[in-house]
């Protein structure tokens, strides 16, 4: 069954400098994802400054933000991973895993819709 | 006659295989769903077959194996069901081993622990770990469980279903956790127990003071884990903890539903039996290894149960239990029980300095047991127009008739 497993970051970045996952961490982790046979995709996504927002008013007008989502939350996404795994408590292994989850972020695993 | 006796041996059967049957359906079809309604038929089948044929010799075999030959049937019938089901299947096997094959007529191997880790699986909302466990594990109805929790049947129902629903789309899976992620998952289960039990014994709100049965329940659901788990002793500790404090029931509560404080209860009302069967689990839970915050908080149970009266109750060993307590779950709750306890060993000026240094935190300022506590402490120091105040604001907060009457009668006594 595949998940999709959402990193957030917290836009004010970790709470120490410590708990900061490192460029290696994310390697090994990535590595290690695609070597167990679960990996069907994953990217990070650029910084959030460069995201622009589309939205369609039922006029058929396009609006389109230029400036960033404007997100109100307190966490951005940063980049996601679907997993393939047999079962909700393999996502959860593998969320607590990733570098992602650490120093202050989060990691939200949702089992992809099935039609 | 022979009706009557047969409908009454299917519930009692009913009630204690029931559980039992669902999880070792569950283990074997993976489909908490296909399980419950299968349990379902294979008693409506009972209701029919034993008042003409006498009731089987071993009625929870005849369950067991009425319900796997109708899940097999419904399974042969809808043969797209059967499919995603082997899917699910097949996948769960490359996860956990298969499911041990049992003869028909075999007593069934007891697979509920799987089950109590499902219901109780935190990614499931809180209340409905609750609603499922007392459903799935112990085989109350979901009206019955909406009466226990005060609710319409209707908003029971769809709590019961939107859990389903996420151990089924989510793939919660029917497996007893590895050692890495025991202690955390089995703390989990410990809390919906103790929970069900809490929330029979000061129910949150409404008119009756005690709603016994849920206190039962949660006693037998910790029964029944400890023999699933004889070496867990937070287990062992959870339930003399429950044993203890159940055992004052009928003292707890005078005959107009009025509520007794500890101090006052007539100690002559307390279940000696219970009380024993507490005690002797104290030292089970306590020893070979590290204390768990159950058996802790049974070990302080016990010191109350053994007291004579408050005056003579052990203080000095309970503020010392109160402080293990707190290392082990530092919470303003903890500090709170602990600073009545300092109260009754160095006087009520002693604790209300530790309560005054609580004021503060959040979790106190609308809990009412921490104004009442400031307010008989104010009162037993004279400061009895301080008293008051700290009587209103609990009488504002208390949840239940019982303590509200107990609180007017602490402001205006007769």
């Amino acid at each position: 069954m595949k998940y999709m497993l959402l990193i957030n970051s917290s836009p004010e970045g970790p709470a120490a400098e410590a708990d900061c996952a490192s460029f290696d961490d994310w390697m090994a982790y990535d590595k290690m994802v695609r070597e167990s046979g679960i990996h069907v995709s994953g990217h990070s996504l650029a910084d959030l400054t460069t995201a622009t927002t589309v939205r369609v008013a039922p006029d058929g007008q396009r609006t389109i933000t230029t400036d960033g989502p404007f997100a109100e939350t307190r966490e951005v996404l940063g980049g996601y991973y679907v997993l393939d795994v047999p079962d909700l408590d393999a996502a959860l292994d593998w969320a607590a895993r990733c570098p992602g989850s650490r120093g202050g972020g989060s990691v939200v695993v949702r089992p992809v819709a099935e039609f | 006659m022979a009706d009557g006796r047969a409908v009454t041996a299917v519930e009692a059967v009913f009630r204690e295989e029931r559980g039992r049957l669902l999880a070792a359906l569950v283990r074997r079809f993976g489909d908490l769903d296909l399980a419950e309604e299968v349990t379902a038929e294979a008693i409506e089948a009972a209701l029919v077959h034993w008042p003409v044929n006498g009731v089987p010799p071993n009625p929870g075999a005849w369950l067991a194996t009425t319900a796997r030959r109708k899940a097999v049937d419904r399974l042969r019938r809808d043969t797209a069901y059967a499919a995603r089901l082997a899917i699910l299947q097949v996948e769960a096997e490359r996860a956990a081993p298969p499911a041990p094959e049992t003869g028909d007529g075999d007593d069934l191997p007891d697979e509920r622990l799987l089950l109590f880790f499902t219901c109780g699986h935190p990614a499931l909302p809180a209340e409905d770990r609750v609603a499922l466990s007392l459903r799935c594990l112990a085989g109350l109805t979901t009206p019955e469980v909406a009466r226990a929790f005060l609710v319409p049947t209707a908003t029971m129902a769809k709590r019961i279903v939107r859990a389903k629903k996420k151990i089924r789309e989510a793939r919660i899976p029917f497996r007893v956790p590895g050692p890495d992620e025991r202690p955390e998952r089995l703390a989990g289960v410990l809390q919906v127990v103790y929970s069900i039990f809490t929330e029979g014994y000061v129910a949150s709100s409404g008119s009756d003071l005690q709603r016994p049965d849920l206190a039962e329940e949660a006693i037998r659901l910790a029964r029944i884990l400890r023999r699933l788990l004889p070496a867990e002793r937070e287990v062992c500790g959870l339930l003399a903890l429950m044993l203890l404090v159940h055992a004052r029931r009928d003292a707890r509560t005078a005959p107009g539903g009025g509520l007794v404080l500890l101090a006052d209860q007539d100690r002559g009302r307390w279940d000696r039996t219970m009380i024993e069967e507490g005690l002797a689990l104290v030292p089970v839970a306590l020893t070979g290894g590290p204390v768990g915050p159950y058996g802790v908080q049974a070990a302080i149970a016990a010191l109350h149960d053994e007291a004579a009266d408050v005056t003579t109750t052990d203080w000095p060993q309970i503020v010392a239990l109160y402080d293990v307590l707190f290392s082990l779950t530092p919470s303003p709750i903890v500090a709170l029980n602990r600073a009545v306890a300092v109260a009754m060993r160095d006087g009520p000026q002693a604790g209300l300095a530790l309560l005054e240094q609580l004021a503060d935190e959040p979790q106190l300022r609308d809990h009412h047991p921490f104004h009442v506590a400031c307010a008989d402490l104010l009162s037993r120091l004279g400061r009895d127009a301080e008293a008051a105040a700290a009587y209103r604001r609990a009488l504002d907060l208390a949840g239940t008739e019982p303590e509200r009457a107990h609180l007017r009668r602490k402001l205006a006594p007769e």
